[in-house]
């Protein structure tokens, strides 16, 4: 290149910078584009001195830390009931969504679910008594992330609930998620009416037993290659699963009519499956768990592997940075509410499935997802945006994900915190919302960019972590 | 009254739009005073100042705006910040013109120019650096307009431009012409054959505005910034620049413009000139011809003279003709400077400038008459002003320079400075002459004698007996018109001369006659 090539042709602009710059160039005729830049985010200096020295050995680190959750094999290869496969799980320990979190500063619709699952598992009889036993400190609460697991909203996981066990072949770790209630008034979203009891006692005499039964009959079904399908299908496997759902009823029906003990007993099954569109998200998102997991513990790694909410806090977790938790206020996502209810009545951001997009899927495939971009501002222009500004934060692009709008491009996978503090740009992600009370349960769904906080936090943690 | 702040979350506008939205906002009726910035610790510092501060600010950041309003009720205050989001709502429809497409990267903007040549970078300086590095890996030449950025900084950048055959252009690089284009502050001038290289923005529209106002035109202008001729940055962009030039076939004369270059650097710089195949007309404000000469450059006194001394020769005249054009200017000056003498009250020249070279080389031109004169920017550091606010004896101020222009906008865009100090100036008996420059082009103000003009018709009816000399710098190409602006300041009374070269003769005489 020379200077003497910049005189030879038209000139083209990108200004970066004041307005009036760009106008002057419009009126005289001169192609050029504004560049929509924003500050950098305000960290620490030492910090960024020690991660840029450090690039290099940064660079391979991710690299192979993308590798290995490319590589990844989520197959799902049984049911069983939590306590009994969950590491550590016992009685008196219930797993929730995002963060650590104690009873106090637990929000509304995790109490609201930690009441129903003590009252699901027999421990209290009346909401009050479920409160008073919640707050005696004679129940443990802990992260589902810290027990290979993951749960959608509150993401509540008692010892007796079923759960779907996800095993990646290529390294061997395993995740585990419950099964998905459905819509409306459940307890994820904080409800614990009679009904959701019922309801969640007759999944684990109903359901569970004929799921698994034809989970065993089947050996195991390939859950990378459902969720590769579904993406040419229209879903993006957080907030729709219409397409993945489908795919995965038609892998298990004739397995489930062949085990079940009768005729009734198959049909409520498959009834439940086909009703629920969202009952393959809890089968998505152990599958991205079990992908990031295989990649934890690579040094000088900026890799997110973990993006949890627990309604109060949002929470960060590095691939360089061992189990440390980097956490940061969970906002309160721009929706669509159902009708009577507003933002105001909306619970700040929350569950685990936000893990879908830490591996490449939800709101950073949602350019493969036409059906749901009312969620974004309703054309589709907005969604093929969102996609392309995730791959201004990620380490690379999927190898079976793909999106088919953008020719069947991977899809940004492999979240660098770097780039998020640089670009000052932070993941995009998909979300259900909940009322900020305890009992009510969904009140809409939509979409909302992560706190800068935790990740703000996580970068500097990466740079100590280093020295 | 009743002081109310407004934080918006993650949101972010340059500073010029802010600028424009708070005046507007301070404009209004019932609103004592009003700031609408993003949340930066300066900003706030400068807010806390101005006892604009309030509580709820102290959490924000770079990318938080501030609207903070001071108003003789809560109704106006209201009214006030409503009118502030309308205004910003305006600036985000504009920029959304390309909506969700709008880049986020120099990767994705990249994809969406095809064959995007050049960037053009203004964000605040401490960030500058940084984005413009970026535009440089992408291949971009650039040209970055912003200032405050260290000189160790730019030796990264420009030496990293240089190895990858591009142009850097800055920082603090004003205005440039490049293809024909003005970018950013830059004057409309006829393409041809001449090639400036100006460490010197002023500089660079003084002279393409000239000789485009002669009927020769420019090839490429190109800025390097005015420290690139410092020692540390050793001439790194003037001599690529000037390569460029030798190399282009449009380019039939080379014009170069700056402050005396640091020794090493002019040595490098003449190596460079022997070197070049085309005439090579030099002017280093301040420095000695003698050095020119031995460069192997002509050497040239004053910026006109350089234009038409370029213009004289890209058009294959006979030199002769310019010499005849230098006499002419020198007999107009005495006899206007004779006619102008007469009836003066004071005795001493107030200069308000607003373009930093156009300010140097009026100290220049004047110190004949009255030896060094007193500055913010001066000659000799014995004279430098210590209250800039405030003239004493023969003064000449650079209005650009950063204890005017912190927290406003350039004196180019914004006359309110410069208008309050022309009343100041008019107040003090001693004063003869108040010598001024404008600046037309791109980015400047698109009516700058609406401006000065009232502001003049005071003064001169405070003190009647006050002269006002200015150039004005630009072309009739100019957004402004400058037959124009001229016609409309000497229906005011102001004597306009042809360049600012003439206009700091003309007052050097009339002082020397008034001295007499």
């Amino acid at each position: 290149m020379s200077i003497n090539d910049l005189f030879n042709k038209p000139l083209k602009v990108i200004n970066a910078g004041l307005l009036s710059f760009r106008e002057d160039l419009d009126q005289l005729g001169v192609d050029a584009i504004q560049l929509q830049w924003k500050p950098p985010v305000d960290v620490d200096s030492k910090a960024i001195e020690k991660i840029a020295s450090n690039r290099d050995r940064t660079d391979a680190a991710n690299a192979r830390a993308l590798n290995i959750v490319l590589e990844g094999k989520p197959m799902l290869t049984g049911l069983d009931v939590a306590e009994k496969v969950i590491p550590r799980m016992r009685k008196n320990l219930i797993l929730h969504s995002g963060p650590p979190i104690a009873w106090d500063r637990m929000c509304g619709p995790t109490r609201g679910a930690v009441i129903g699952a003590l009252i699901y598992e027999g421990m209290a009889g009346t909401v009050e008594e479920a409160k008073k036993l919640a707050s005696s400190g004679e129940v443990e609460f802990a992260p589902c992330h810290e027990h290979s697991a993951v749960g959608p909203m509150a993401g509540i996981v008692s010892a007796s609930m079923p759960v779907f066990i996800v095993e990646n072949e290529a390294h061997g770790n395993v995740a585990f998620c419950t099964l998905n209630e459905g819509l409306g008034k459940v307890l994820r979203y904080g409800a614990y009416a009679p009904e959701v009891i019922q309801r969640l006692k007759w999944m684990e005499e109903g359901l569970y037993p004929v799921l698994r039964s034809a989970v065993e009959r089947l050996g195991k079904v390939d859950l990378k290659n459902i969720i590769a399908q579904a993406l040419h299908m229209g879903d993006e496997v957080h907030n729709r699963n219409r397409a993945a759902n489908s795919l995965f009823y038609r892998t298990v029906a004739p397995a489930v009519v062949e085990t079940a003990p009768n005729k009734e007993a198959a049909v409520s099954v498959l009834d439940f499956i086909n009703g629920n569109d969202h009952f393959f998200l809890n089968l998505s998102m152990p599958a991205a768990k079990c992908c990031l997991d295989a990649a934890r513990n690579i040094p000088c790694s900026s890799l997110v592997l973990v993006m949890a909410r627990n309604g109060t806090d949002f929470g960060v977790q590095l691939a360089g940075t061992g189990d440390k938790w980097f956490t940061g206020e969970a906002l309160v996502p721009d929706a669509l509410f159902f009708p009577g209810y507003t933002k105001a009545d909306a619970n700040p951001d929350i569950g685990d499935s936000s893990v879908t997009e830490t591996v490449g899927l939800g709101g950073f495939a949602i350019a493969a997802s036409p059906a749901i971009v009312q969620f974004v501002g309703g054309t589709a222009e907005d969604a093929f945006q969102y996609t392309m500004d995730m791959y201004e934060i990620t380490a690379g692009e999927n190898n079976v994900y793909q999106i088919p709008y953008l020719n069947f491009r991977g899809t940004p996978t492999g979240i660098d915190v770097r780039k998020v503090i640089e670009k000052n740009i932070t993941p995009f992600i998909d979300t259900g919302v909940a009322h900020k009370n305890p009992g009510v349960g969904q009140v809409g769904a939509g979409v909302l960019s992560a706190p800068m906080e935790p990740f703000r936090k996580a970068f500097e943690g990466l740079a100590r972590a280093m020295s | 009254m009743v002081l109310k702040g407004v934080t918006k979350r993650g949101v972010y506008y340059d500073s010029v739009t802010l600028m424009i939205v708070s005046k507007r906002i301070n404009e209004m009726e019932g609103v004592t005073d009003s700031s609408v910035v993003m949340g930066t610790r300066e900003n706030k510092a400068i807010l806390k100042a101005a006892g604009l501060l309030v509580p709820e600010f102290s959490p924000a950041t770079d990318t938080d705006l501030l609207i903070s309003i001071k108003a003789g009720s809560e109704d106006v205050a209201a009214r006030a910040v409503e009118e502030a989001e309308t205004l910003l709502g305006e600036v985000t429809k504009k920029q959304g013109r390309q909506s969700a497409s709008a880049p986020r990267s120099w990767t994705q903007a990249m994809e969406q120019l095809e064959g995007a040549n050049l960037a053009l970078v203004s964000i605040a300086g401490r960030y500058a650096a940084a984005e413009a590095r970026k535009a440089l890996e992408q291949g971009l030449h650039v040209m970055l307009f912003s200032d405050n950025v260290s000189i160790e900084e730019e030796v990264v950048l420009k030496s990293y431009a240089k190895s990858k055959g591009l142009l850097m252009m800055g920082p603090d690089c004003g205005t440039a012409i490049i293809n024909g284009v003005p970018l950013a502050f830059g004057n409309v001038a006829g393409r041809g054959h001449i090639g400036i290289v100006a460490a010197s923005g002023t500089g660079l529209q003084e002279t393409s505005s000239i000789i485009s106002n002669h009927g020769a035109g420019i090839s490429q202008a190109i800025g390097t910034g005015g420290r690139d001729v410092k020692k540390e940055v050793g001439g790194m962009m003037f001599i690529e620049a000037l390569k460029a030039l030798n190399n282009d076939e449009d380019t039939h004369c080379i014009l170069l413009i700056s402050k005396p270059p640091d020794n090493e650097v002019l040595e490098k710089i003449a190596v460079e000139i022997r070197r070049v195949k085309k005439p090579v007309v030099a002017i280093f404000i301040g420095g000695n011809l003698e050095q020119v000469r031995r460069s192997g450059a002509i050497p040239v006194a004053d910026l006109e003279e350089a234009a038409l001394v370029a213009t004289n020769i890209s058009r294959g005249e006979d030199v002769q003709i310019v010499k005849e054009k230098l006499t002419e200017r020198e007999n107009e000056i005495s006899v206007l400077a004779e006619k102008l003498s007469t009836g003066r009250k004071g005795r001493f020249v107030r200069g308000l400038f607003s373009g930093g070279t156009l300010c140097d080389e009026a100290q220049l031109l004047l110190k004949g008459a009255a030896g060094y004169v007193w500055s913010n920017t001066p000659l000799h550091d014995d004279y430098r002003l210590k209250d800039p606010w405030k003239s004493k004896g023969h003064t000449v101020i650079d209005m650009g320079e950063d204890a005017f222009t912190t927290g406003r906008p350039h004196p180019m865009i914004d006359f309110s400075l410069r208008n309050k100090r022309i009343g100041e100036e008019a107040a003090d008996k001693e004063v003869a002459v108040i010598l001024f420059d404008v600046v037309l082009g791109h980015g400047a103000h698109l009516s700058p004698a609406d401006e000065l003009v009232p502001a003049i018709r005071e003064a001169t009816a405070a003190a009647p007996g006050l002269l006002f000399v200015c150039s004005v710098t630009g072309t009739d190409g100019d957004p402004q018109n400058r037959r124009n602006v001229i016609q409309q300041l000497e229906n005011a009374g102001v004597v306009v001369m042809r360049s600012n070269s003439a206009a700091a003769m003309l007052t050097g005489k009339i002082i020397q006659n008034i001295a007499r």
